[in-house]
């Protein structure tokens, strides 16, 4: 697979279904190279799916998603798709950061042991080149204060940073964020996006499914609508938001702004 | 009837409606008559049986300090504590496999974990204690072959195992059926965002079970494990059924069945055994805080004993 694609993400027909229930009813988009893409729309529409199923954590059921050239969960042999094996998949997943509605930290370490695990672990950083990459990466979220506290005494705001870092620590050429703030107190979600703002100017690739429709409007490059399992929408934040074309877009949009 | 302003203290003498009550509460502390009525009860109680116990004939005192520190007695507290460190590392070893077999995506793994759990734990470890004594009556040696082809290997030598050996893999394969119950409950209390955190690091299976997941689960699997090890300690003592009869145990019964003395003697074995189960339990509070490590904000910190979380706090 060549890693030299035009997009970063290219979705194709995609669809899933968790038994006799259709999540994603064919979603096709591309991503390109250090683009911003907001994904909004109501609960259920299917928003976070998709995105876990960019890194695989969701296995597709039809169509196909490459990151990068590359297709994800599958070898394809010509008329066939073999499915890769976990140490396959895994490989994938290195080079796409996550981060999670609700953190997940690792509870039984440090904001910094958090940080360099992965780093050290799977790519066999040494130590003391993870510990330096951990403590510059804590202090661009603003950390620089925190390297030693245990994620249970960190405010929200702080562990969602610490879990920034620590998909950055990787040096992920794709970055998803599962609704980053939705677990956060209203106070502490600015210092969230303060970060992801940054990261974005930094020219990273991003996926955000969000409800935060003023980052979208500010940050994104493009803006997907989804509702139902459909792309409703799409295009520049300014126009789906200013000038919505669709009823349900209309209606959506009519709650949340 | 009652006046809210009467809590307000000296000095408080101002406008009584619009000053809020500023200074410390000196509150004098709730009275509890009747724990103090019952420790006292306890107190003359403990003190009679103890002072009972010392004159009392059978118990025989002169016995028990004679044979406490017996040649015999010590052979025997030592192979008590080697049964019940080789018993344990290989239960929890074992117990470990056969859980994570057992949370495995594999069916054929699965099924296998269940089956040994159903089995060992579904059987008296004294009857399976036997089994083992008889295994080389059963079973003198296993050959491999393939009908109407030959053979193709035969181990003669099962009843060259020793007595110990057998004691060990008894005594290890019943806790392990435990064990693997344990900590299946651990990996199970951990969220499942940290297997998807780990995974979306990139980290396989066997790596996120071991630097993530059982860590965490251990905080759940280190208790009960206590309390695993100090039953081990006193299941050793059933290794008679093998028969191994050089432990703690069988060490009191055979001096006693020579002296005609039990009473004394029980208690030699009684004060062993409480000694060791009383180090294991100062063991288990040390890695019980070892593993809260991060949790210690969550109002899950170790307790060492019923007294101490009853302090002035």
């Amino acid at each position: 697979m060549t890693n030299n694609s035009q997009f970063m993400v290219q979705a194709q027909n995609v669809h899933k279904n968790f038994g006799a229930h259709e999540v994603l009813k064919g979603i096709t988009l591309n991503v390109a190279h250090g683009e911003v893409m907001c994904l909004v729309g109501p609960s259920g529409s299917g928003k976070s799916t998709f995105l876990r199923c960019i890194n695989h954590l969701e296995v597709v059921n039809g169509g196909r998603l490459l990151v990068d050239g590359e297709l994800i969960g599958y070898r394809d042999g010509g008329d066939k798709l073999f499915e890769l094996k976990a140490s396959e998949a895994a490989l994938q997943r290195r080079d796409i950061g996550m981060v999670f509605q609700k953190f997940n930290l690792f509870p039984h370490l440090t904001a910094l042991e958090n940080v360099i695990e992965a780093p050290i672990r799977v790519k066999k950083l040494s130590r003391s080149d993870a510990i330096a990459r951990g403590k510059e990466l804590l202090t661009r979220v603003g950390l620089e204060e925190k390297f030693d506290a245990y994620p249970a005494h960190l405010s929200g705001g702080q562990q969602q940073r610490v879990a920034i870092a620590r998909a950055l620590a990787m040096d992920p050429k794709l970055m998803l964020f599962d609704e980053p703030t939705s677990a956060l107190d209203p106070e502490l979600v600015g210092e969230v996006l303060d970060v992801m703002r940054e990261l974005a100017k930094s020219g990273m690739t991003m996926i955000v499914v969000t409800h935060e429709m003023g980052f979208a409007r500010e940050v994104a490059d493009s803006l997907v609508f989804m509702d139902n399992g459909i792309v409703v929408e799409s295009g520049k934040p300014a126009e789906v938001l200013l000038n919505p074309q669709h009823d349900r877009t209309k209606a959506f949009l009519s709650k949340v702004l | 009837m009652s006046d809210a302003n009467q809590n307000a203290g000296p000095g408080e003498n101002s406008d009584l409606h619009s000053a809020m009550p500023t200074e410390k509460i000196k509150a004098i502390p709730l009275r509890h008559p009747w724990r103090n009525l019952a420790a006292a009860a306890l107190l003359v109680v403990s003190v009679s049986f103890l002072y009972d116990a010392s004159h009392r004939e059978i118990y025989d005192w002169a016995t028990f300090s004679h044979y406490l520190f017996n040649h015999r007695v010590l052979t025997g507290v030592v192979v008590t504590l080697e049964l019940t460190a080789y018993a344990m590392v290989i239960a929890v070893l074992l117990g470990i496999g056969l859980a994570v077999m057992r949370q495995s995506p594999n069916p054929v793994l699965k099924s296998v974990a269940w089956t040994f759990i159903w089995f060992f734990r579904g059987t008296p470890v004294y009857v399976q204690l036997v089994f083992w004594g008889l295994l080389s009556t059963v079973y003198p040696s296993i050959t491999f072959g393939i009908p109407h082809v030959g053979d193709i290997a035969t181990i003669p030598s099962i009843n060259n195992l020793s007595l110990f050996v057998l004691a060990v893999i008894g005594l290890s394969l019943n806790e392990a059926a435990y064990m693997a119950e344990i900590v299946r409950a651990g990996l199970l209390s951990v969220d499942r965002g940290q297997e998807e955190a780990a995974k979306a690091l990139g980290m396989g299976w066997g790596l996120s079970m071991r630097r993530i997941i059982i860590p965490q689960a251990m905080r759940i699997i280190i208790p009960p494990t206590g309390n695993e090890v100090i039953s081990m300690l006193k299941t050793t003592s059933l290794v008679t059924a093998i028969p191994l009869t050089i432990d703690l145990y069988m060490a009191t019964r055979d001096i006693s069945a020579t002296t005609y003395k039990p009473v004394p003697l029980l208690l030699v074995a009684s004060t062993w055994y409480l000694a060791f189960t009383s180090v294991l339990m100062v063991l288990q509070y040390f890695l019980e805080k070892r593993f809260a490590r991060g949790y210690a904000q969550m109002g899950l910190e170790v307790q060492a004993t019923p007294l101490e979380g009853n302090g002035a706090g």
